[in-house]
């Protein structure tokens, strides 16, 4: 037996695995680690505060900055909240809208998540492709929203800008494009030995741990919870849309990797779908008040985002600013396990369970 | 989008009252260069004293000329009468033997008798007074932080060019009668009697009167405003006694109309009622016209959470428990302080309740008191449930979760970090977002900020 001792690593907060500024510092004794402690907040802005002296469509573009991969659910959710409490009908063109804007965005955020996580594991290539794909989805943001990231698209009641001349089409032509580049993906990577070796088995998780952490999305799903909320939970038109709900046993590193691939191809397919039914005309913005007031009271509304559950709470005491605005963020409560993941691993798992998490910080941090 | 428009409005207005007033100073430089005689402090008065005597012939002696000369007249008199307000309002209590004649609080019937009947300047005054009055109003709209009626905003814009603003300002009210009216008979159908809210839109213009009475610094002004919607709503009441309660009998043939018109109606009210109730100053209560709707689907749901709990935990252990219909029907229970734990278990561990995941943790700070809010949810049974419980605002104090659920351990944290409350049973309660080292809890609503840089 070979002595080793104790000792402290810091990992963070400046470190291009931690996908922003995220520190973790950890103990290790020789090559196993025996505690993790996470240390966020490097990126609070008070988000929650500063809505307290804003008007609704003025935490809009707040929330953009949350998750920045997939802004699009974020402007959604305080979005659909507000409509919830003012009970507003959207039009169906902006539904349409809405809907195809947060699955390229929900696309985007998955291939960031795959090539990144390739990445961390030392491939680098596959992380320019990706970026090569999701910049063609960028584009037609950009086309949709006049910005590359942070949109600020959706208002309460419908959306900012109605999709320019062929925007449509565009979309249509990119999803036999990407299925393709899939396969790429799959050829490239999923069978890759050295891939396998590091992510087979790796950061296990049961479904009750799952459930038990508040994990959700694509972390859930890989345990095999059959859960999604555009499925279970429908909003918007997402009822209108044949795809299915990806699912895997494992609850390893692995099938984290897959549910994240297969969603693609499913996103994919709704927007197939909305290409076929979106309607040729129509308004894009229902008839809302020029100041928007939510009714005194309270509502938490969540949807389904690429990182999992992302909710909004509201409090309201019927002025056009909210009296408590809260967001359930779902990287920060998906990152809650990692400590209990990283005890008892080896040190070079690290990030390839960090990785697998798929954290955005301005998420965690709110 | 609605932002942008208004941006758009005000600019507008901006730009016809920089005309307006250009015009106007031109005109008095015509006319001061007739008698120049007062200092350059007074100036002002001393163009609204000499301009208005000359503004009668002026207008008189081109009786012919067309209507776009007439309107940019029109434009420059109101401008004028509005300067005059002002100077009169600065001369007031120092030279009273000097008071001319032109906007004086009393309304149009004051002016002829000192000017002769001329029906021009007449026009004029009644532009000027009208003109006031939209401001005013406006004014008031903004201070109330009332959303303006869409029927309104359009007709205070177009002022410049509409010939009569008095005439448009009067229908807008008809329509909000005759949508009175109309409001009326659908309440009488729906067997209840309200006479609170007969007059809506005029409830709520003469509450954005009397705060801009209070606030706006010209008192003509507003009451220049006051004698304009008196005309108005007098003309209006007759309009609408003839031909109001026609249109809408017309209407309320159909169906549909009907329900259209109730519903706009309520709205209105709701608005009025939401209008008064700013101007009184107090915390609006949004009215519960919907207490009589049918019950939530979720309302079985609720019915049995309730049973199995108080079954189980005995009848006290909730404080309310209701549907919360703005939020999507969730049922909502709301504990005691000293039952919240075991309430909690209670929601996970019972076969029949089962909520395994906790979907969201946090606090709110309501002044009165703090209260924590719990989203749960069962994925054996798919089904939400919100369990919440206020506790002390000085010393908030509760029971951690962390224990029951593990995804408690960060939402917990920052609520501490953020609001102060202290979960007892927390394995790890640390300022998880702002460092140890950070003073006060900011999302408590009397935090202030210990270093103002930050």
């Amino acid at each position: 037996m070979i002595r080793t001792e104790e000792m402290l690593l810091n990992v963070g907060p400046q470190h291009p695995s931690t996908h922003g500024v995220f520190r973790l510092v950890v103990k290790i004794d020789g090559e196993i680690i025996t505690e993790a402690t996470p240390v966020i907040g490097y990126l609070h802005r008070g988000t929650e505060k500063l809505a307290e002296d804003l008007q609704y469509t003025q935490i809009i573009p707040y929330t953009d900055r949350m998750d920045y991969l997939s802004a699009m659910t974020n402007n959604y959710v305080i979005c659909h909240a507000v409509e919830t409490m003012m009970g507003i009908q959207i039009p169906e063109r902006a539904d349409f809208l809405r809907v195809m804007a947060m699955e390229l965005g929900r696309i985007a955020s998955h291939l960031v998540a795959w090539g990144t996580y390739i990445l961390d594991l030392g491939a680098t290539s596959p992380f320019i492709y990706a970026f090569r794909d999701r910049e063609m989805i960028i584009n037609m943001l950009n086309e949709l929203s006049g910005a590359r990231l942070t949109f600020n698209y959706m208002r309460v009641g419908g959306v900012k800008w109605d999709a320019p001349e062929g925007w449509v089409d565009g979309v249509r032509e990119f999803v036999p494009y990407l299925r393709e580049q899939l396969k790429g993906y799959h050829n490239l990577v999923s069978g890759n030995e050295i891939f396998l070796d590091r992510v087979k088995g790796v950061g296990v998780y049961s479904k009750e741990e799952a459930i038990n952490y508040s994990l959700s999305g694509p972390n859930l799903r890989s345990t095999g919870v059959k859960w999604d909320l555009r499925k279970d939970e429908p909003y918007s038109i997402y009822d209108r849309f044949d795809f299915n709900v990806i699912t895997r046993e494992e609850g390893d590193c692995l099938a984290r990797y897959h549910v994240r691939l297969e969603e693609i191809e499913e996103s994919l397919k709704i927007l197939e779908q909305a290409c076929e039914q979106f309607p040729a005309e129509g308004e894009i913005m229902a008839k809302v008040p020029k100041i928007i007031k939510a009714p005194k009271g309270e509502a938490f509304v969540r949807i389904e985002s690429p990182r999992g559950e992302i909710g909004c709470y509201i409090s309201s005491d019927g002025k056009k600013e909210p009296y408590r605005l809260k967001f359930r963020r779902p990287s920060f409560y998906n990152l809650q396990i990692l400590p209990k993941l990283l005890v008892g691993e080896n040190i070079a798992n690290l990030i390839a369970i960090l990785g697998a998490v798929d954290i955005v910080l301005g998420e965690v941090d709110g | 989008m609605s932002g942008e428009k208004d941006l758009d409005q005000l600019k507008k207005e901006a730009v016809a009252k920089a005309k307006a007033e250009a015009i106007a100073k031109r005109q008095a430089k015509a006319a001061g260069e007739g008698a120049p005689k007062q200092e350059d402090k007074p100036a002002e008065q001393a163009l609204s004293q000499d301009t208005h005597p000359v503004e009668p012939a002026q207008t008189a002696g081109t009786p012919a000329e067309d209507g776009a000369d007439l309107a940019k007249k029109k434009a420059a008199a109101a401008a004028k009468a509005k300067a005059a307000a002002l100077a009169k309002k600065k001369r007031e209590g120092i030279e009273e033997e000097e008071a001319p004649a032109p906007v004086e609080t009393t309304p149009a019937s004051a002016q002829p008798s000192e000017d002769g009947d001329d029906l021009a300047k007449k026009k004029a005054a009644a532009v000027a007074k009208a003109k006031a009055a939209a401001a005013a109003k406006r004014k008031a709209m903004e201070l109330a932080g009332e959303s303006t009626p869409a029927e309104e905003t359009p007709a205070a814009q177009t002022s410049d060019e509409a010939d009569d603003l008095a005439k448009k300002k009067a229908a807008a009210v008809a329509k909000a009668k005759a949508a009175a009216a109309a409001k009326r008979k659908a309440m009488e159908l729906a067997g209840e009697s309200t006479p609170a809210e007969e007059t809506p839109a005029v409830d709520a213009s003469d509450d954005g009167d009397d705060l801009a009475k209070k606030k706006a610094a010209a008192v003509a002004k507003a009451k220049a405003a006051a004698a304009a919607k008196a005309k108005a709503a007098a003309t209006a009441k007759a309009k609408a006694a003839g031909t109001g309660d026609a249109d809408t009998a017309a209407g309320g043939d159909d169906e549909k109309a009907k329900a259209k018109a109730a519903a706009v109606a309520k709205a209105k009210a709701a608005a009025a009622a939401k209008a008064k109730a700013a101007g009184a100053a107090k915390g609006g209560d949004v009215s519960p016209a919907d207490t009589a709707e049918k019950p939530s689907a979720n309302q079985p749901f609720l019915d049995k959470y309730r049973k199995v709990i108080e079954e189980n935990l005995g009848a006290d252990v909730l404080e309310d428990s209701y549907i919360n219909k703005l939020s999507k029907d969730v049922p909502t229970l709301v504990a005691k302080k000293d039952t919240y734990f075991k309430v909690a278990q209670f929601l996970k561990y019972n076969e029949l309740l089962g909520f395994d995941y906790l979907s969201e943790l946090h606090g709110t700070d309501f002044v009165t008191h703090m209260e924590v809010y719990v989203h749960l949810f069962s994925y054996k049974n798919r089904q939400s449930v919100a369990l919440k419980v206020k506790i002390d605002r000085d010393e908030p104090t509760i029971e951690s979760l962390q224990p029951i659920w593990a995804g408690a351990n960060w939402p917990e944290c920052e609520a501490y970090d953020l609001l102060g409350i202290k979960f007892t049973g927390h394995p790890n309660l640390h300022r998880i977002m702002l460092g140890e080292d950070w003073v006060g809890h900011p999302l408590r609503k009397d935090y202030e900020p210990y270093d103002v840089e930050v």
